[in-house]
């Protein structure tokens, strides 16, 4: 595994210049993520309208593959359904695990500048930290972890 | 000492060619994606050398069975090797006797032990324990369980900008109600050493035991707990280049004595009935259970190899490198050194501006460098610092210069690709 190949241009790009940095006043959805394991932290607030993300936003503590995958995801989901953001949801997953197989189809067009990131298992869950705190909001769970195998096992709803 | 040990003794050199030391190391010629592995890691754990992974070899091959039972030959000779291993830590750490040596799977459990062995029977409600901002989390949490269940209360000492304990603030807590002090020897985080010696004589004119966490000191410091006159001393066998899952309580007897088990089982027992158990004496009423006997042996191997180049020259050398990546690291801009203690370890906690320590060790590790990164299980030294994490590089013996410029270099790289 070449780290290079991780740290692209695209990332360091996302990282330093995070688009939808912030947080919406008039939120419908909203969670708050965390990865116990390095203390980084992020929170997500959208705003969903006849089941289609119509604005987003994140902020947090975190490395730089955490707020590059952050505001990547949230350029890839604006505009979308709740149902095709929850199908990015999974395959981002997979591509992260190293279980998507880029020759068949799929959403992810630029996130796969992450495919690299499933030789480094233990930098994984700082990918995937977002996409599982996306898809607690959307799922009206108000806070999650990367130690949480179960969403709903944490389930606060934050539906407002 | 033993005739194996001795033998063990005489295979290593006590010259101080450091690099023939090193080159007894054989992990240590590993190449990480085609790059010569630089481990930085020691503070989480030490690399073992070949006399010590012959030695468990050897104990592996002709010398194990179960111990303290059968009066097979095969079991009398492991007993006596296991044993052989305690007397060997006795006299590391100069305990007055053999039986003040507790074998546990390591420092967080010889404080557990302590916890429930000593803190559960004598601490009651109302009562202080007193730990300091610099514990690791195995010295914080147990107090804190206790705490709880007794309704007893933690005050902890603050540190200062360096990462030193603030003593005239230690002084001050102690009052009527204080019964516990739980300090640690050396800072895993920040390589700060403590002034424990004086710690520990101002809690004896208030009456109070004191466990001294030295997890990170063994390694580098010599420990004479007859000198320090310690009530409990700790530390694990894998920072000191032997095998993880064994450690040492050192306990003074008498404390020992009055202390009630920690774990039930075979061996800490005289006799058993269902109305009735007598505890055996100590030590093996807190070994409960069929001990980790060739991790004892590679201990007592491991801490043999150590004795032969000597503590005092390993510090010494130690303290080369120290100075010598201080100086390096102070002249990288953008580089924060955190913990400047003015007594410290091998130890250099830092923050590179605007970059997380994640993405250093990531980066790092491209060029074979390893490092810790994180909160070190140390996490209110992190929030007294206002950091969430540290990259830590922990030097040991067997490292060298050259070591210390690839980390530099490897600083540099990371800087460049988040320039």
């Amino acid at each position: 595994m070449h780290t290079n190949s991780l740290y692209q241009e695209v990332i360091l790009d996302h990282n330093r210049k995070p688009r939808n940095y912030g947080k919406l006043d008039h939120a419908s959805h909203q969670a708050v993520g965390h990865n116990p394991l390095c203390g980084d932290h992020l929170d997500i607030t959208l705003q969903l309208e006849h089941d289609q993300i119509n604005s987003i936003a994140f902020q947090g503590e975190s490395c730089a593959i955490c707020k590059a995958s952050a505001s990547m995801m949230t350029a890839a989901v604006k505009g979308k359904s709740r149902l095709n953001a929850e199908i990015l949801i999974h395959e981002f997953r997979e591509l992260a695990t190293g279980k998507l197989d880029l020759n068949h189809p799929h959403h992810l067009g630029r996130l796969t500048v992450f495919s690299g990131i499933r030789d480094l298992p233990t930098r994984v869950k700082c990918a995937i930290l977002p996409w599982h705190t996306l898809h607690a909001a959307l799922n009206s769970i108000a806070s999650t972890s990367t130690e949480t195998n179960n969403d709903s096992a944490q389930a606060v709803s934050s539906n407002f | 000492m033993n005739p194996a040990n001795a033998s063990l003794k005489s295979e290593i050199s006590s010259d101080f060619d450091w690099e023939k030391i090193r080159a007894d190391f054989p992990i240590l010629n590993l190449k990480i994606d085609g790059k010569p592995l630089v481990y930085l890691d020691n503070a989480a754990s030490s690399q073992m050398p070949q006399p010590v992974i012959d030695r468990l070899v050897r104990y592996q091959t002709t010398q194990h069975a179960n111990i303290n039972r059968a009066v097979h030959y095969l079991s009398e000779v492991a007993t006596m090797e296991y044993h052989n291993a305690r007397c060997t830590l006795q006299q590391f750490i100069n305990a007055r006797e053999d039986r003040e040596i507790i074998f546990t799977s390591g420092t967080t459990d010889a404080i557990n032990l302590v916890m429930h062995g000593y803190g559960r029977k004598f601490i009651k409600a109302g009562d202080e324990i007193i730990l300091t901002t610099l514990e690791h989390h195995s010295n914080i949490v147990p107090w804190q369980m206790l705490a709880n269940e007794k309704g007893a209360k933690i005050r902890v000492v603050p540190i200062n900008d360096k990462g030193e304990l603030e003593i005239d603030a230690y002084e001050k807590l102690f009052n009527e109600r204080t019964k516990f002090v739980g300090l640690i020897h050396v800072s895993n985080a920040l390589g700060t050493i403590n002034p424990i010696k004086r710690m520990i004589d101002f809690a004896h004119q208030h009456g109070v035991p004191v466990l001294i966490d030295g997890a990170q000191a063994a390694p580098h410091i010599t420990i004479d707990v007859q000198a320090l006159d310690c009530d409990f001393y700790t530390f694990s066998a894998h920072k000191l280049c032997g095998p993880t899952g064994i450690g040492i309580l050192y306990g003074k007897a008498a404390l020992l004595e009055a202390m009630q088990p920690f774990k039930g089982g075979g061996d800490m027992i005289t006799s058993v009935t269902f109305e009735e158990t007598i505890y055996n004496t100590i030590p093996h009423k807190f070994e409960a259970g069929t001990p980790p006997i060739a991790a004892a042996v590679g201990f007592g191997a491991a801490v043999d190899y150590l004795t032969a180049i000597g503590i005092e020259h390993i510090a010494a050398y130690e303290s080369t490198l120290l100075d010598y990546a201080t100086e390096c690291f102070n002249e990288i801009p953008g580089v924060k050194i955190i913990g400047t203690a003015a007594e410290k370890t091998a130890v250099i906690s830092f923050a590179i501006d605007g970059i997380h320590p994640h993405d250093i060790g990531t980066i790092l590790n491209q060029d074979g460098i390893a490092v810790r990164t994180g909160h070190h299980c140390a996490q209110p030294v992190m929030q007294r610092f206002n950091v969430p994490a540290t990259s830590r590089a922990s030097f040991a013996f067997y490292n060298k210069k050259t070591e210390v410029d690839a980390l530099v270099a490897g600083i540099r790289t990371v800087q460049k690709v988040f320039l």
